[in-house]
This record gives C-alpha cells, structure tokens and sequence, in this order.
C-alpha cells in the first residue's frame, strides 16, 4: 500500500497485460498537490499506457488507482473525467469538425444542470447556463491566448494551435489533475519553449497538478520538478532533473534506444 | 415428427444451407478486405441466376456452357461495381462506403424491375436436378442431393485459388494488412477487384443453384436469401471464410428445423435468422471463427 | 430589442406565416395536390429525426422504418372506430385494452404523441443492446431488428392484422395537424443539436474516446439522440397512418428507410434545416417523377408504365452522391437567420461573421 499522505494521485502496483505481454508492470506512482511531473521513457514503455489506466480507458488486471484518497480503479473514463482529471492525446483528438469555442463547451457539458426537455425547448433556465457557460470559455480561451481563434473550426488550425486548443478543451473541465501526452511532439525548437512558459503559466493561473509525457529532454528538463522513469512496464528511476540526468540505468536506457535508433 | 421426415428434412437444410455458404463466402472476403458490408451482394446472386436464364431461355445454349457464361458475366458485373461505385468512396468515411452499398443494392435491384419486370420468370432447370432419389422410405430430389455436392466442388475449386494461388495470397495478405501489402508493391486495387470477381461468381452459381430449387425467379430474390448468408458470415465470423461454410450450413438447418418443428413458426422463419443476426452482433459480434478486434487508443 | 429576441420574433413571424401559407393552400390547391403536401411535412417530420441520430451523433441507424411502424400501428389501434375494429378483426379478435375503447377526434394529436412514444420505446429497447456497437455493425443491428418489428406486424395478427393491415383509419392528419408536427420536430430537434447535448452528440460523432475523456457519457448521449429520433420516427408513422388510411406491414418496409436516407445524405448529413427542406422537396420531386412509371400517350406514341424507375433515378442519385457530393446541398451548415441575412447583404454583426468564417472553409 503506497503512502497516500496529501497525495492527489497514486497508482498503487498497477498492471495491465496485452494479450499475455506486461504491458505496465507493478507501477506505483504518488503525485503531490501542485507538482508538476514528467513521466519519461523509450518508445513502448507503457507511458501512455498509464495515462490510459488512470483516465480509465484501460483497466488494470491487477492493482489500484487513487485520486483524492478515492479509489476510481475501473471507473469509466467520463465518470473519471468529472471527478477531475483531464487530458491530451498524444495523436491530437480534437473535435474537428467542431469550432475551437465548440470543442471547449464540450468539455462544459458535465457541468450543465438543465435537463434534456429545457434544452429542446429552449427554455430560460437552460438559455441562463448556456450563456454562462459560453461567457466562461471565452473567457478562458481569452487566458490562453486563442479568443480570436474562437469561432475558428478546430480540424483547420495549424498543428502548434491544436495543441494549444486540446489543452484548453482539458482545462475547461475545471481539472484538479492534467494529463499531458507528449504536448510537444511535431514542434519545433521555438514552439516548444513557448509551450513551456504556456504549461507554466497555465499551472499557475488555474493552481493545477500536472504529469506530462514527454520525449523533448529540454521541456522536461527545464520545467518537472521531479521525473519518473519506465523502461518495458517497470520504474527504472525517479528523482529531480538533475538526479535523473545522472542516473545510470536511465542512461542505459535511453543510449540503449539511441543506439537503436541510430544503427 | 419421425426419423424418415427429420431425415429429409436434414437434406433440405443441409442443400439450402450450401446456397447460403455460396453467397456468404461473397460478403466475408469483401469484409475481410475492405471492412464493409456489399449491401449489393445479394444483387449479384439475383443477377447470377437470371444470366443464366437468358443465355438458356433466349440463347438457346446448352446448360453448362450457359451457367459457365453466366458465372463469367456476374464475375464481371461484381468487378464494374467495385470499380465504378466502391473504389470512389474507398478513403472515404465507412459510412460513406455502407450508403453506396445499399444504394447501388437499390440500383440493381430497380434496374432488374425495369428491365425484366416485377413478374417472376420460369427458370429451366437441367432433368438431373428434377430426378427424384429413393433412399429407404424417403424420396429425395435431384436439387436436394446436387446442390450440396456442386456447392462442396465449387468451395473446393475456391478454397485452392484462395490457399494455394498468387492472387489468393495477395488476398490473404491484403485482408491482413493493407496497408503493409501496399507497400511491398502489390497493385491492392487489382486485388480487391479479383475478390469482387471471385465472390460475384461464387454468388452466380448460388443463384443458378436457387432458381434449380426455386425455378421462379424475379428481380428481388436475392434480397432474403442475401440477409440469411450475411448472417450466416457473421455467425461463423466475418472475414473468415471457414466461418462462412459453418455458418450457411448452420442458417440453413436452423431455418429448415425452424418449420419443421412447429409449422406455425413459418411466418416466422425470416424472423428467426434476423434474431439469430441481431443475438450474434450483441452477444459475439466476432461469430465463431472471428478473431477479436482491439481498438486502440 | 437583443439579437436573440429580434430572431424569436422573426420565428414567430415565420410559423405565423407557414400557417397563412397552409390556409391559403387548403383553399386554392385540390385535394390530389394537398396530400403531396402533407406527405412532405411527413417526411421532414421523419427525415430530421433521423438526421439526429445518422448526421448529429454520428451513429449510423437503417432502423426507422420499425419505429414509422410502431408509430402508425399505435395510431391505428388508438384512432380506429370501435365497429370498425370488429369488422378488420373478424378472424381474430383484437387484443384488450384495444378492442375496449377509440379515440375520438380531439384526442387525435394524443394519439400521435402516443405513436410517438411507441417509436421511443422500441428505439430504447433496440438502442440499449445495439448502441454498444459501430459503424457497419451498428447499421446491420438496428436493420435486423426493424426487419423483426415487420415480421412481428406481419404475425401478430390479433394486434396488427397480419399481412392484410388494418383499414379504415379516420383522416384526421390535415395540413394543419401535419404542419404542426412538423414545425416542433424541426424546432424541437434543432434546439436540442444546437444545444450542449448536441454538442456532445456531435462530439460522440467526431471522436469517442475523446468525448469519453472530457466527461461525456457517451453510451448515454447516443441514447439520447436514438430515442429522440425514434419518438418523431413513431409520430410521422402515426401521422402517416392516419393520412393513407391503412396501415401494413408492407408501407413500413425498408424503401421507406431508404427514402429518408436519400432525403438526410443529399440534405447534408448533420444538418437539420438542410433534411427539412429536401425532405419536402423529395416528397414533391416523388410525385412528380411518378409520371415515369404510368402510362402515358405524347402524339402518337404511347409508352407504358416502368415499374421501379422512380427508385432507379433515387437510386444512382444516391451513389452519384456518396461518389461526388459527400456533404450534400448543406453540409452541416443550418439556414438560420445569421445565413438568410448574411446571404441578403443584412449583416448583423457577430453572429453573420461567425457563419461566413465557417463557411469560408467548407
């Protein structure tokens, strides 16, 4: 039983098989309130894998997910979405045929009190919360920076905007927990230290806990304050950036990949 | 009901089950390749059976080279459909490609109300098939007993081109993978196009043999026997081929015993093989052989 | 005066002036003429129900001509007069609580409300099982299990009459009745796809998992839209019912399906407004290609009837469609007032700007 002291999050000897292989094998992982942490490893550790087990698109064989002390082991994944944990895909999953303001409110729909007959009807009550909650994506994509893009359909954005568009669409569920899936994949140099301050300042302003996948050494680096690694579904090391970068299993690992890649 | 009765009743099912199997055949390798139902396969088989009826009724050609040149002639048809109606909308939405199936389905169908009129024709069936076989107390009908055997000749001959030929493995692979299968440079279009032919002709001769057994034959009559081999496909799972016997065989028992048990079931028979689909889908949508497909997140 | 109310207003206006239009009509056009009318305001009835569920949620149904029936056969056995009722069912008796009581005139709209919630119902009992699964399996389930509600009409002879149908059903559906129905089905269900719920069925559309993921019920969702499209499938069958007279296992069969997809494709899949209006306009393009199935004489030359050309013209359109017009004459754009005063040069800020970005892409 892992210690669950002020923890927001904690997964606690999490397994998951894909037929017969391990995919993520006895991980146990405890995330304070307002930490921001990197999940890093090769390609095929299973990283996304335990996004997955905790958003509760995949459940686990064997082990427990926590989130506020509660156990949501085996929740589906909109249930675990209301009580506070919102994500990114690593393959971008907007809603593309949606308007940029659209694929926000959609993350609002939860959060509405009106009944299916007030909205079919139209009625006061329900005309109310629509324009509160319209009042509060606007708001919100004016904090991050797209309210010219509002009215914008998603799937014709470039690639940097998407991100920044699913991001927002994550933070319109009034997350406590974000889940960032490797958000600076196909980015460029400058894009991604402008992403950086984004993430930052994003933080900041909505006071959130963050884990983030990541493969960019220099975002992770430059703005997790502590790091786990997974190698084939198993922890290999965890530490401050500066403990990881000298670690030499992780080393291995990763020159073990390179090494790959490269030959 | 006694041991003579069931017994023939066994021969009916098991001779109406191979027509099945013939037509199922059509729609587990297209879905196997493509991940689309041919809305219009039952079409094909209606197409089949009156080929063959205008190369013996208004040609005058003696009965096998009229069914060779009808099978021929529907292989062809199945081929023009892929090419003009499916290979368009082939990266389009699937839902794109189910809407052009059921309405070039609709085409053919209205097209053969057009051209050959709602009234059905009498079909010529060779003596053979109309010979009657005594076997102990129970007398048998040609079409009975020959439809099983030529439909068994027929899936042999198909399982060898399948198995054991070039295209046929390009087939295999291209239902495997087709984008990998793309790559190693085999020309899929062509492939796709063989199993359209391929199916298409397994289907003439299920609609040859039908209108043996059926000899009334008119523009919609592939639409039931069409749904009960679909459903035969995806009973034995579709995209396996296996699958596609067993299920025709077991569709075709299952209809037969249906009447047989309780003759105030018969208005009930096409209902029965619509809840057998519908139970499948929910319960095993992967049928008996099927393999299970996992979504990826 | 806001923007919002200005377009009430206009609304409003627009209804009144729909019911000037049926009045007017009634009194100018012949009988022959009207009931093309009505069967139009029928088909828009059926057709945006069934853009909610193919178009707005994404989720591909060939089932609505089950829930038509269930409809019209709930209407029937509601509007039927008692003495008639003992003449159809002379074999077998009907069915208590049927063969007790009728419905008189009054209780008609009752009784389509009912056949709407007949149509609801099955949609809720077909939905439960079949929305678990997508796409093509999807489409097979809901059409086997239609298929099953026509054979049930077929067998069922002390509710339904078998095969032989039931006749003699009081015409109560006039222009009125059918335009009423018509006018809250499409506003009814554009409110609801324009609403939250829409958006989250169209969210349900464009990608599962993630509306999954941003706390979207998604199994719920598409319930939701099956069984609100079910209901106004229920309502234009007991309408239908009611307009021909006779209902019978074969006025529900799949063509109709077949018409009311033609009807959302070529409309545009998604939109609502766009199915309204090509769902009358099929009607009346119908009725007007059925010259090509009857005899006619021009001159000297006679040409007879061709049985089954109208659904071979629908037919190849359909193909011609899905080949080079996916989107359909409106895409999933909707005629609201933004469109009609951004189309006459009336722009009224924000919200005509919003429409004309969109469709700068599409």
């Amino acid at each position: 039983m892992v210690s669950q002291n002020g923890a927001i999050l904690a997964l606690d000897n999490v397994s998951v098989n894909f037929g017969g292989l391990m995919a993520v094998n006895e991980f146990t992982f405890t995330l304070q309130k307002g930490e921001l942490a990197g999940l890093i490893g090769p390609n095929g550790a299973g990283k996304t894998t335990i996004f997955n087990i905790i958003t509760g698109q995949y459940e686990p064989v064997r082990g427990k997910v926590f989130f506020k002390g509660q156990d949501i082991t085996g929740w589906r994944p909109d249930r675990v979405a209301c009580a506070g944990i919102a994500r990114t895909f690593q393959n971008i999953r907007l809603f593309e045929d949606l308007t940029v303001l659209d694929n926000v409110l959609v993350s609002r729909h939860s959060k509405l009190k009106a009944s299916v007959l007030a909205a079919a009807l139209n009625l006061p009550g329900y005309i109310n919360e629509e324009r509160v909650a319209r009042e509060k994506a606007m708001e919100l994509l004016d904090r991050v920076g797209l309210a010219d893009l509002a009215n914008a359909e998603a799937g014709s954005l470039p690639y940097g905007q998407q991100r920044r568009v699913e991001i927002a669409r994550a933070l319109a569920a009034d997350p406590e927990l974000l889940l960032l899936d490797e958000p600076a994949a196909g980015m460029n140099p400058e894009e991604t230290s402008r992403l950086m301050e984004f993430i930052c300042d994003v933080r900041d302003k909505f006071g959130l806990t963050i884990l983030l996948i990541e493969h960019d050494m220099k975002l992770v680096m430059g703005i997790c304050e502590r790091i786990r690694v997974i190698d084939y579904g198993v922890s290999i090391a965890e530490g401050t950036p500066q403990e990881i970068q000298s670690d030499s299993r992780v080393i291995t690992a990763y020159l073990g990949e390179e090494a790959c890649e490269y030959s | 009901m006694n041991a003579s009765v069931l017994f023939q009743q066994l021969i009916n099912g098991m001779s109406l089950g191979s027509l099945y199997a013939l037509l199922a055949i059509g729609y587990t390798m297209v879905y196997g390749i493509l991940r689309f139902i041919n809305f219009a396969h039952s079409d094909i088989f209606m197409v089949g059976a009156y080929s063959a009826f205008f190369f013996i009724a208004v040609f005058r050609l003696p009965w096998p080279l009229a069914a060779a040149f009808a099978v021929a002639l529907t292989a062809l048809v199945g081929m023009t459909i892929d090419r003009a109606a499916y290979r368009p909308v082939r990266d389009a939405p699937r839902i794109s490609a189910l809407i052009t199936a059921v309405g070039v389905s609709s085409f053919i169908e209205n097209l053969g109300l057009v051209t050959v009129g709602a009234r059905p024709k009498a079909f010529e069936s060779p003596g053979f098939m109309s010979q009657v076989f005594h076997i102990g107390s129970v007398a048998v009908t040609g079409v009975a007993v020959w439809v099983p055997i030529i439909t068994v000749l027929l899936l042999a001959i198909m399982m060898y081109i399948v198995y054991r030929t070039k295209i046929g493995m390009a087939m295999r692979a291209v239902s495997t993978d087709i984008e990998a299968t793309r790559l190693m440079g085999v020309d899929v279009d062509r492939v796709i196009s063989y199993t359209f032919a391929l199916g298409s002709a397994l289907a003439a001769a299920g609609g040859i043999l039908w209108a043996c057994k059926y000899p009334k034959i008119t523009p919609l009559m592939g639409v039931y026997p069409g749904w009960k081999a679909f459903t035969a496909a995806v009973v034995g799972g579709i995209g396996s081929i296996p699958g596609a016997m067993i299920g025709g065989f077991i569709i075709g028992l299952v209809e037969v015993l249906t009447v047989a048990i309780s003759p105030n079931l018969s208005g009930y028979r096409d209902g029965v093989i619509f809840l057998v689909l519908v139970v499948f889908l929910l319960v095993r949508p992967t049928g008996i052989l099927g393999e299970t497909l996992k979504e990826k997140v | 005066m806001s923007d919002k109310s200005r377009k009430t207003i206009l609304t409003i206006i627009l209804i009144g002036f729909l019911f000037v239009l049926a009045w007017l009509a009634e009194r100018c056009l012949d009988e022959y003429v009207m009931r093309v009318v009505r069967t139009g305001l029928i088909y828009v009835i059926a057709a945006v129900g069934y853009n909610l569920i193919n178009g707005i949620a994404g989720q591909f149904s060939l089932g609505p001509n089950g829930f038509m029936a269930l409809g019209g056969y709930m209407v029937a056995l509601l509007m039927l007069p008692l003495d008639q009722k003992k003449f159809v069912w002379f074999l077998q008796p009907l069915i208590w609580p049927f063969n007790a009581f009728s419905f008189s005139k009054p209780f008609f709209p009752l009784a389509v409300a009912l056949g709407g919630v007949a149509g609801a119902l099955g949609a809720l009992i077909v939905g439960i099982p079949s929305l678990r699964l997508r796409g093509d399996y999807l489409a097979i389930a809901t059409f086997g299990f239609s298929q099953i509600i026509i054979v049930l009409a077929n067998n069922l002879i002390p509710i339904t009459n078998g095969a032989l149908g039931i006749k003699g059903i009081p015409e109560y559906a006039d222009i009125y009745r059918c335009l009423g129905w018509a006018i809250v089905a499409v506003l009814i269900i554009s409110n609801l796809a324009n609403s939250s719920y829409g958006r989250a069925m169209k969210s349900v559309r464009d990608d599962e998992v993630a509306a999954e993921a941003m706390g979207i019920p998604v199994f719920r969702i598409k319930l939701l839209a099956f069984v609100v499209s079910g209901f106004f499938a229920g309502v234009a069958g007991g309408l239908m019912a009611s307009l021909i007279t006779t209902v019978s296992p074969n006025l529900f069969s799949f063509s109709m399906t077949f018409n009311l997809l033609i009807i959302i494709v070529l409309g545009g899949l998604g939109s609502i407004t766009g199915s309204a209006v090509t769902a009358f306009a099929f009607a009346l393009i119908s009725e007007v290609l059925r010259f090509v199935e009857s005899p006619m004489t021009i001159g000297p030359i006679h040409i007879p009837g061709i049985a089954g050309m109208r659904m071979l013209v629908f037919s190849l359109l359909l193909v011609l469609l899905m080949i080079f017009y996916r989107r359909g004459l409106f895409g999933k754009r909707e005629i609201s007032w933004d469109w009609v005063f951004a189309r006459f040069g009336k722009i009224t800020g924000k919200g005509a700007e919003a429409w004309s970005h969109k469709t700068e892409r599409s």
